[in-house]
C-alpha cells in the first residue's frame, strides 16, 4: 500500500517541555493506524499535529516535518488541511445547532451554499456513520437532544461530510458504553475502505480489534511500531510486552 | 463575655450595618414613588414644557434622552463588541493585551465630568460638531464603553472551549469560528452587558452638560447637529437652577428617571436569568 | 470543496481585513486614554503661563472671575478631601461589613433581596440622588445642628459615602467569597465559631480584595459630580468645620465651565482641574486593580 502521511524526525513541545521526540513513522492509505501508550505518553499531541489543531494552543512548537501526499502540512492552507484530515474527539462535542446544521458545518464554512448539495451530504455522511435510520425524522431537532452514542457517531458523520482523506480518532469511545463502543468500532472498519485512519486509543483491546498496525509511545518516544498481530503476539520490546499485557499503564 | 454571646452581638452589628445600607434605597425609591406619582400623566410624558417649565410635561428632555443614549449605544456596541472579540480571541497574553486590560480599568474609572471636558476638547472643539446630539452621543458611548467591552468579554469567556476547537477542526477559519460557533452563543451576554450600559447612559449628567445639554428649548431637534435637552440635567435644571417649581414636577421628572433606568436595569436582570434558565451546556 | 482552490486567497484576504479591524477596535481603549490626556493638556496647560504650577496647586484663592483672577485649586483640593473622607469613614465599615454579613452570614434568600437592593442603589442616576439629598437630607443636617444652610460638606459625605456602597460591597463580596472554603473549614475543625471565623480568618484573608474595594469606592466618591454639586453647597473657600458649605474640584468644572470663554484663563484653569482629577483617578485605579490581582492569585 502507498505511503499516505509521512513523519520525519518529528518533535513536539510545549513551552520548554518536550512531550514527543524525534518521531519517523509513516501511515498507510486505507490502514487504521493505531497507537497506544499510558497518559502523557504523546499520543493525543502527535494526533493533533497531523491537523494542526495543536497550532492553536500558547506555547507550542515542532521540529522536523510532516508530509500529506508528499506536501508539508505547513505549506497547505490550515483551513483546507483541516478538511482533509478530519478529527473525532474523546468526547462528542455536537455544536448547539440542529443536526443538520452541525453535519453541514464543515461544508458551509468552505462556502458551499446550495440546499440540494447540502441536504444530499447530510444523508451520505449519516448513512456512512450508521446514524441515518435513527435520526433521519428529526434532522431540525438540537443535536445536543442525541445520546452519547448517538452524538459520537453525528460527529462521525459530521467530519465524513467534510469528504476528507485522513481521519483522526482521539481515544474516540472513552466515554461510550460497550454497544455504543462496539457501533464505533465497526464503523471504522467500514470506513477503512475509503479513508485512511489514525487511532490513538488507551484501550489496549481496541487497538487489536481495529488495527492494521499499531504504535506504541512511551513517555514521548515511539517504542515499537508494526503490524498489530505481531505488536500483540511477539513485541521486539519487553516493555511493550509488558503494556499489552497490562503490567502498567 | 462569652464566644456565644459575643458573636450574636457581632452578628447583629453586621445586620445592622447591612440594613443601613440597603434602607435608604427603599426610602429613596418610596418617597420619589409617592411624591412624583401624581405629577405622572400622559400629558406631562408627551406635552413641551410651559410656563417657565412650571406646567406642560418633559417630552423634549425624554426625547433627547433617547436620542442620546440610542447615540452612545451605535458608538459603544460595536467598538466594544470587537475590542472584546480582540481581547478574548486573538489576543496573546502579552504587554499589548495587558496594555488594553489596564486601559479599559482607567476609563472605568475616569470621573463622568473629566469625559464631559474631553467631549467638549475633541467632538465639539477639535472635530467641530460643536453642542449637539452627536458630540454628546459619542461622549457618552465612549463613557460606556468599558460596561460593554467587560460583559463582552464576560459573556465570550463562558462560551466553551470545545465549541472553537470543534469548529477549527472542520476547517473553519478564525473569523469563521467567532462568529458561527462562539458570538451567537455570547449574544446574550453581550445584550445583557449593552441594555446596563443604556441604563448607565441615560442617568448621566456630567457627560452631556458642555456637550450637548440645552437649558430649555422650544422646539425639538431635528438633525445631530442641534442641541437637546436631556432628562438627567433637566431635573438639575429645574431642582437647583430655576426657583420656585412646583415640587410635583420636579419629584414627576425624578420619577421618570428613575423608572426608565430601572426598567433598563430590570429587563437587564430578566435576560440575564432566562439565559442562564435556558443555557445548554 | 477542499478543492474549490480559487476562494483560498479570497478567505485569506477577507480574514486578514478582519483581524486588522479587530485589531484596531481592540486597542481603542488604550488609544482613548491617551487621548484624554492629551486633550486635557491640549486645553489646560494653557493656564500656566499666568499661573505657577505651585501657585495653581497651593494657591488659596479661586477667583476664577476678579481681576486680576486667581486660580488656586488649594480650597477645592480641600473641599474634595474633606468630603471624601468624610464619606470614607461612613462607607468604609458600614460596606465592609455589609459585604461581611451579604457573604457569610446572611441565609441564601435575604442575601439575594440584599443583593439586589445594592444593585438599585449602583443603577439610581447621581442626579437623582442629589436631588434626593437636597431636599431630603438637607434640611435635616440643617436642624440637627442649627446651621444656616443645610448644604455642607457633611451632606455631601453622607450622600457620597451611599454612592461608594455598591462599590465597595460588591467588590468587598467578591473577595470574601473568594477566600478558599479550606479556611473556613479549618478554622471550624479548630472549634472557631461562625464569627471568629468571618472576622479571624476571613477578613484576614480577604484583605487585599478588601482594600481594593475600598480604594474603587474612594475613586468612585473622588469623581462624582452631580450629585456633590447638588448637596456641598459649592462654596470655593477652605472650610474651618465639615459643617460648612464646600466645593469639590469635580462641582467646580461642571458648575463653571458654561460660564467660560473658550480657549480663556478660566475654561483652561477647569481643564487643568481636568488633569488634576484624571491623574488622581488613575493612580487609584491603577493600584486597586494591582491590589484585586493579588487576591485572585490567592
Amino acid at each position: 500500500m502507498p505511503t499516505h502521511i509521512t513523519v520525519k524526525g518529528l518533535s513536539l513541545y510545549y513551552r520548554d517541555n518536550c512531550v514527543l521526540k524525534n518521531l519517523t513513522l509513516d501511515i498507510e492509505r486505507n490502514e487504521i493506524f493505531t497507537i497506544i501508550g499510558p497518559a502523557n505518553s504523546g499520543k493525543s499531541s502527535f494526533l493533533q499535529t497531523l491537523n494542526r489543531l495543536n497550532d492553536l494552543h500558547a506555547g507550542f512548537r515542532k521540529t522536523g516535518s510532516v508530509t500529506l501526499d508528499g506536501d508539508d502540512i505547513d505549506g497547505i492552507e490550515v483551513e483546507t488541511l483541516r478538511a482533509r484530515v478530519g478529527i473525532v474527539f474523546a468526547l462528542p462535542f455536537p455544536l448547539p445547532m440542529s443536526i443538520f446544521d452541525n453535519i453541514t458545518y464543515g461544508p458551509r464554512m468552505h462556502g458551499e451554499r446550495q440546499k440540494k448539495v447540502l441536504a444530499d451530504l447530510v444523508e451520505q455522511s449519516l448513512r456512512e456513520a450508521y446514524l441515518w435510520d435513527e435520526v433521519k425524522d428529526r434532522l431540525h431537532q438540537p443535536a445536543m437532544q442525541l445520546s452519547g452514542g448517538q452524538q459520537q457517531r453525528l460527529c462521525i458523520a459530521r467530519v465524513l461530510a467534510g469528504q476528507p482523506e485522513v481521519i483522526l480518532f482521539d481515544e474516540p469511545t472513552s466515554g461510550l458504553d460497550p454497544i455504543s463502543t462496539a457501533r464505533v468500532e465497526e464503523t471504522m472498519l467500514i470506513l477503512r475502505d475509503r479513508y485512511t485512519i489514525v487511532l490513538v486509543t488507551n484501550n489496549v483491546a481496541q487497538a487489536a480489534r481495529v488495527g492494521s498496525r499499531t504504535a506504541f509511545f512511551l513517555m514521548g518516544e515511539l517504542v515499537e511500531v508494526g503490524e498489530t498481530k505481531n505488536v500483540f503476539t511477539r513485541p521486539t520490546d519487553s516493555r511493550t510486552d509488558e503494556y499489552v499485557t497490562g503490567k502498567f499503564g | 463575655m462569652n464566644v456565644r454571646t459575643q458573636q450574636r452581638i457581632a452578628i447583629s452589628v453586621l445586620f445592622t450595618c447591612t440594613v443601613l445600607v440597603v434602607l435608604p434605597v427603599l426610602l429613596i425609591l418610596a418617597i420619589i414613588t409617592y411624591k412624583g406619582a401624581p405629577a405622572l400623566s400622559w400629558e406631562f410624558l408627551s406635552a413641551m414644557p410651559e410656563g417657565g417649565m412650571n406646567a406642560g410635561g418633559i417630552f423634549p428632555a425624554i426625547l433627547g434622552t433617547l436620542y442620546l443614549v440610542g447615540g452612545a449605544i451605535l458608538v459603544a456596541v460595536p467598538l466594544g463588541v470587537l475590542s472584546a472579540i480582540y481581547l478574548v480571541e486573538y489576543s496573546k497574553d502579552n504587554a499589548v493585551s495587558r496594555l488594553i486590560k489596564l486601559a479599559i480599568v482607567n476609563l472605568a474609572g475616569v470621573p463622568s465630568v473629566v469625559y464631559g471636558l474631553f467631549g467638549l476638547g475633541i467632538f465639539v472643539i477639535f472635530f467641530g460638531f460643536g453642542v449637539s446630539i452627536l458630540s454628546g452621543s459619542l461622549t457618552l458611548g465612549i463613557m460606556i464603553l468599558p460596561v460593554i467591552i467587560t460583559a463582552s468579554r464576560e459573556a465570550l469567556e463562558s462560551v466553551p472551549r470545545s465549541f472553537r476547537m470543534v469548529s477549527f477542526s472542520l476547517g473553519a477559519s478564525r473569523w469563521q469560528t467567532i462568529r458561527y460557533a462562539v458570538l451567537p452563543h455570547a449574544l446574550p451576554g453581550i445584550l445583557t452587558g449593552t441594555i446596563l450600559g443604556l441604563g448607565r447612559a441615560s442617568g448621566e449628567t456630567a457627560p452631556i452638560l458642555f456637550t450637548v445639554a440645552a437649558f430649555y428649548l422650544p422646539t425639538l431637534p431635528e438633525s445631530v447637529f442641534d442641541q437637546t435637552m436631556a432628562l438627567p440635567y433637566h431635573l438639575y435644571v429645574i431642582s437647583t437652577q430655576v426657583p420656585g417649581i412646583h415640587e410635583e414636577i420636579r419629584y414627576g421628572t425624578a420619577l421618570v428617571l428613575l423608572l426608565l433606568v430601572l426598567i433598563l436595569n430590570l429587563a437587564a436582570i430578566i435576560l440575564r436569568y432566562q439565559f442562564r434558565k435556558k443555557k445548554r451546556w | 470543496m477542499h478543492q474549490t482552490r480559487p476562494s483560498v486567497t479570497l478567505r485569506k484576504i477577507r480574514e486578514w481585513c478582519i483581524e486588522r479591524v479587530i485589531f484596531l477596535c481592540g486597542i481603542t481603549s488604550i488609544v482613548i486614554v491617551v487621548l484624554i490626556f492629551l486633550f486635557l493638556l491640549k486645553e489646560g496647560l494653557a493656564v500656566f503661563r499666568h499661573v505657577g504650577l505651585l501657585q495653581f496647586l497651593l494657591g488659596k484663592s479661586w477667583y476664577p472671575i476678579s481681576d486680576p483672577p486667581q486660580f488656586g485649586v488649594l480650597p477645592l483640593v480641600i473641599g474634595s478631601v474633606l468630603v471624601t473622607l468624610g464619606a470614607a469613614a461612613i462607607s468604609v465599615p458600614l460596606g465592609v461589613a455589609s459585604a461581611l454579613y451579604i457573604a457569610e452570614i446572611a441565609p441564601r434568600r435575604i442575601k439575594e433581596i440584599l443583593k439586589a437592593g445594592i444593585e438599585l442603589l449602583a443603577a439610581i442616576p447621581s442626579v437623582v440622588i442629589g436631588f434626593i439629598g437636597m431636599v431630603t437630607l438637607g434640611p435635616v443636617i440643617k436642624s440637627v445642628f442649627h446651621l444656616s444652610t443645610g448644604l455642607t460638606a457633611l451632606t455631601g459625605s453622607i450622600t457620597l459615602a451611599f454612592m461608594a456602597m455598591p462599590t465597595i460591597v460588591s467588590i468587598a463580596e467578591d473577595a470574601i467569597t473568594a477566600v478558599p472554603r479550606q479556611y473556613r473549614e479549618a478554622a471550624a475543625a479548630m472549634g472557631a465559631t461562625q464569627w471568629q471565623t468571618t472576622w479571624r480568618i476571613v477578613a484576614y484573608a480577604a484583605r487585599p480584595g478588601m482594600l481594593a474595594a475600598v480604594m474603587l469606592g474612594l475613586g468612585r466618591v473622588i469623581g462624582e459630580t452631580m450629585a456633590v454639586m447638588m448637596v456641598t453647597g459649592n462654596a470655593a473657600l477652605i472650610p474651618h468645620s465639615i459643617l460648612q458649605p464646600v466645593r469639590t474640584l469635580t462641582a467646580t468644572i461642571a458648575a463653571e465651565m458654561g460660564e467660560t470663554v473658550q480657549g480663556g484663563d478660566h475654561y483652561a484653569a477647569l481643564f487643568a482641574i481636568g488633569i488634576v482629577l484624571f491623574v488622581i483617578t488613575f493612580a487609584i485605579n491603577g493600584i486597586a486593580d494591582l491590589y484585586l490581582h493579588r487576591t485572585t492569585r490567592g
